[in-house]
């Protein structure tokens, strides 16, 4: 842990968004994770992406577990809203904030602990209630918090840094979540922002449940050459599947990519992907093939990464509860108490 | 395509112009260890580190040009340098005794003896350098004390005669035969003295005044400064008229003018011929002259003098403005106003200097070029006369003291090298050392906090007081606390960041933390092309880009020298120290040296 405060300085050329924002507007305290974490990485995407968004700092609220991973919110945007939960159970209050308000972006960060062990119950119902967020696992195969036991993310066979071998197959959280029904999943690396950043801008724009998996190598207990979720092992057996390119709304449209060979999926927000695949079998609108994708390349020792997985015309939780169009605390008295006439018209209808 | 190379940190350039202060500076002093040693209240330290390579350092620390500080990192990052020069003067303050920490010199001499022409800052660089050796030194000035121009240019309410006697004497108490009030007249005649070498340390001599219509009929009250802030120095001269009319945007001006207002002059007017920014003067004596209300009148060209009685009684100015033609050459037109008219009894022309040497013969084998500059070596300052050296504004022009003391130090190890009977071209390298500052995980051996605070303002003495005696100097200086506040400003650029490509995991944790975007790891390039992909560009082609070896990813690390803070924190969150700081110490090879 570093003991210096973050200067304030910083480069004269850093690009103010259209709120007259620059980056270092949206970091929150210095991080306290080890260095080389990835999870700092997460937090640094997260920054780029919103600040690149142009999102209003109090029309975010992050919601967190508990571990490293839950961590993070602390590290970025510190002038947005928060609330850091029990153990696993970050799925209850995102489920509750996104009821009580609608309105805001929510940004949900647990880990492989928090999800898919403590909080995997938890985790299956929040997807099947297809809450409106985006929800980030920091992915490192192993309890930092603990001091490096094996997680239930942790492959067959990988090896904790005291040489314990993981006997059980390993939850895939991607497959889980496609499974389950979320309507944007993807999957990306810690060490890639060039692929995150565009990822987490999208699955903020997408309407639904969005989950993002991403490898984030924890560097002190599982950063070792018989993990995979290590550096090393990341960056050599990565195969991008999909790589996308992100347009905020309003912003002109450019692309990194050649004409012919992309899709161009316009967002609920008016915001525009242009999805580039890298194999032509893939179809990441057809869940079973997207499921059959990420699993063939796991049995060959790969991760599958990119948006794996995008359904446009799921509804949201909100519009299957066909609830109040306002948030709860713009609610006044006329709406909630709409007085004997209204009373009066229910009742007839019960007649 | 050209991608670039790795960088060869190896090359003593290569971090020294990353202390852009130690580069700046012409004596290349250690500006951010000394500063260190002020913040540690270690003042006889810090003061013993510029002895040795400014050698004047309570002088400096009063009047130095400066370079150091428009070069200071702090002004890419907010406005205004570290006050550098005003901290060297808190360590002269603060001293203690330093007699035991100079230089022993030996009884028994080395039988070279060696002519120093000019008693200036050069000339005692090379004494200074030569008599720990065991040289011998005969001096000769035409004025009736040493210091060149320190003492007959610098007022003494800039730097005060105590302060400028104790730092000639440390080099004069080390055994100089002086030969004050003697004028050379030919060098023919002193190369037939047999000198081992002889040092020209003359300065630049003679004043340019403004010859008008009405000049020969004016001519007892005007005139040129240097000439007049000379007598005085030397207390020849001690009033002037009530109206004053410097003309001249320099150094000089400001002394001239703040000297009359001190010696009788109530209506002290400084007129130049261009813009008010184009003054060459130091922006700080500029501001302490305004402090003073002188009036700085611009864009006025002097045409005559006017006379009554046949004595001076004003000046006739043209007003102009400012054009610049299709070569963006500056031009001065005249406006067609009236010319303006203000009434004066002296003035004072500061309008320039020049070199001037009647007493070299031009048959001794000493080349000068068509300035009148002589034919010289820029490293080894040795003429085309074997045994003959210049230095200070005698060698390349009208300067400063700080470059004065750089070929001091740099013709004595020439002399040197020539009396041992070696090449005074093959030099020793300079001094470097580098070695890393961890003394625990994110501990370092140098306060890697950075300051926000802006520049603090040297106290000055009140203005009743000053304005009333020459001899009162106006500012106070830094007192302790002060002065540990603004040390606090420097930004320790000499605590390098140095990268070990094979250490590296890339993890970007050094790219996340950095808070000036310095770090970016991308594929290999032309550097104008790796200029542009860096997370912030890199714009400042001054200030290079530290590239890595090829990483395990096939990227480079590319680091933009220009805006770190040299905080530390991309090594302190280094899982693998593949980052580390390390301190670079740069000492120019002296004599001492070879």
């Amino acid at each position: 842990m570093s003991y210096i405060v973050k200067p304030r300085f910083h480069h004269p050329g850093l690009k103010k968004n259209d709120l007259g924002y620059t980056r270092r507007d949206y970091e929150g305290t210095l991080t306290t994770l080890c260095g080389g974490c990835g999870h700092d990485s997460i937090s640094a995407a997260i920054i780029h992406a919103v600040h690149d968004m142009s999102l209003a700092p109090h029309k975010i609220a992050k919601v967190s577990g508990i571990g490293c991973s839950s961590k993070i919110p602390s590290y970025f945007l510190d002038r947005s809203h928060g609330f850091n939960s029990v153990h696993g159970r970050m799925p209850s209050i995102a489920t509750g904030a996104n009821l009580a308000n609608r309105e805001l972006y929510y940004i949900g960060v647990s880990g492989d602990g928090d999800t898919a062990s403590i909080g995997l119950g938890q985790f299956c119902h929040i997807v099947r209630r297809r809450i409106n967020m985006l929800y980030i696992v920091a992915n490192n195969g192993t309890y930092g918090l603990t001091k490096g036991q094996l997680s239930a993310t942790a492959d067959v066979g990988s090896k904790t840094k005291s040489g314990e071998e993981s006997q059980y197959d390993n939850i895939d959280l991607v497959s889980l979540a496609i499974d389950l029904g979320a309507s944007f999943v993807g999957r990306s690396f810690s060490g890639d922002k060039d692929q995150l950043v565009p990822l987490i801008q999208a699955g903020l724009s997408h309407r639904g449940f969005a989950f993002i998996d991403v490898v984030s190598p924890c560097v002190t207990f599982n950063n070792t050459p018989f993990s995979a979720h290590g550096y090393k092992n990341t960056w050599e057996n990565n195969v991008v599947l999909s790589e996308i390119d992100f347009v905020p709304m309003r912003k002109e449209i450019t692309t990194r990519y050649s004409a012919g060979k992309e899709k161009e999926i316009t967002l609920h927000d008016g915001s525009v992907i242009h999805l580039h695949k890298t194999s032509s079998s893939y179809d990441p609108y057809d869940r079973e093939n997207a499921l059959h994708h990420v699993n063939e390349y796991k049995k060959r020792g790969k991760i599958a990464t990119g948006l794996l997985y995008i359904n446009q015309s799921q509804s949201d939780l909100h519009e299957l509860a066909d609830t109040a169009d306002k948030p709860f605390n713009r609610l006044n008295e006329h709406d909630l108490c709409p007085g004997g006439d209204v009373l009066q018209d229910i009742n007839e209808t019960f007649m | 395509m050209n991608h670039m190379k790795p960088t060869d940190i190896s090359h003593p350039d290569y971090f020294h112009k990353v202390v852009d202060c130690q580069w700046a500076c012409p004596a290349h002093t250690p500006v951010p260890e000394y500063i260190r040693l002020i913040a540690e209240k270690r003042y006889t330290d810090a003061y013993m580190i510029n002895w040795e390579s400014n050698v004047f350092p309570g002088i400096l620390g009063r009047t130095c040009d400066r370079p150091c500080e428009p070069a200071c990192r702090r002004v890419r990052v907010e406005e205004q340098p570290v006050a550098i020069c005003r901290l060297k003067r808190v360590a002269a303050d603060y001293k203690s005794d330093i007699s035991a920490r100079l230089p022993n010199i030996p009884k028994r001499k080395n039988g070279r003896h060696i002519a120093l022409i000019g008693a200036g800052p050069a000339s005692l660089t090379v004494a200074r350098d030569l008599l720990p050796l065991g040289y011998e030194f005969t001096l000769f000035d035409r004025d009736a004390a040493a210091g060149g121009a320190m003492r007959t240019q610098i007022p003494r309410f800039r730097l005060p005669v105590e302060v400028l006697e104790e730092e000639l004497n440390y080099i004069l108490d080390m055994g100089i035969n002086c030969r004050f009030g003697t004028e050379i007249t030919s060098m023919k005649a002193l190369l037939a003295e047999d000198f081992d070498a002889i040092f020209v340390g003359t300065g630049a001599p003679l004043g340019k005044t403004l010859d008008l219509p009405g000049f020969a009929e004016a001519k007892d009250n005007i005139h040129t400064g240097i000439e007049w802030l000379a007598n005085v120095a030397f207390e020849h001269i001690d009033s002037i008229g009530e109206n004053v009319i410097v003309l001249g945007g320099g150094n000089t001006a400001m002394d001239c003018c703040r000297s009359s207002k001190r010696l009788g002059g109530k209506d002290v007017k400084v007129v130049v011929r261009s813009g008010f920014d184009e003054m060459k003067a130091s922006p700080w004596e500029i501001e302490d002259a305004v402090n003073e209300d002188i009036p700085i009148l611009n864009f006025c060209v002097p045409k005559r003098y006017l006379l009554e009685d046949g004595r001076l009684c004003g000046m006739e100015f043209e007003k102009v403005r400012r054009e610049y033609d299709e070569n963006g050459r500056r031009l001065l037109i005249p406006t067609g106003d009236e010319p303006l008219i203000l009434p004066c009894d002296d003035v004072l022309c500061a309008i320039g200097q020049d070199n001037a040497f009647p007493w070299i013969e031009r048959n001794l084998g000493i080349e000068f070029d068509r300035w009148e500059l002589p034919t010289l070596d820029k490293t080894t300052f040795q003429s085309t006369h074997e045994k003959v050296f210049f230095g200070g504004d005698a060698a390349l022009g009208p300067d400063n003291i700080i470059t004065a003391v750089a070929h001091g130090h740099a013709a004595a190890l020439s002399i040197h090298l020539l009396c041992e009977g070696g090449d005074v071209k093959d030099r020793p390298a300079d001094l470097t050392t580098l070695d890393s500052q961890k003394m625990g995980i994110h501990q370092w051996s140098y306060d890697n906090d950075i300051s926000h605070e802006v520049r603090y303002i040297v106290p000055h003495a009140a203005k009743e007081k000053t304005l009333n005696d020459i001899n009162v100097e106006v500012e106070l200086g830094f007192d302790e606390e002060l002065g540990f506040a603004e040390t606090q400003r420097c930004l320790n650029c000499d605590v390098q960041t140095v990268f070990t490509t094979k250490s590296c995991i890339e993890c970007d944790a050094c790219v996340d933390i950095c808070p000036t975007d310095c770090i970016t790891f991308t594929a290999n390039g032309e550097e104008k092309d790796l200029r542009e992909r860096m997370l912030a560009p890199a714009e400042n082609l001054d200030q290079d880009l530290y590239v890595s070896d090829t990483l395990g990813t096939g990227r480079i690390m590319a680091k933009n020298e220009d805006l770190c803070l040299h905080c530390g924190l991309c090594a302190e969150r280094c899982p693998t120290a593949a980052w580390d700081m390390q301190k670079y110490l740069f000492n120019t090879a002296k004599a001492v040296n070879a």
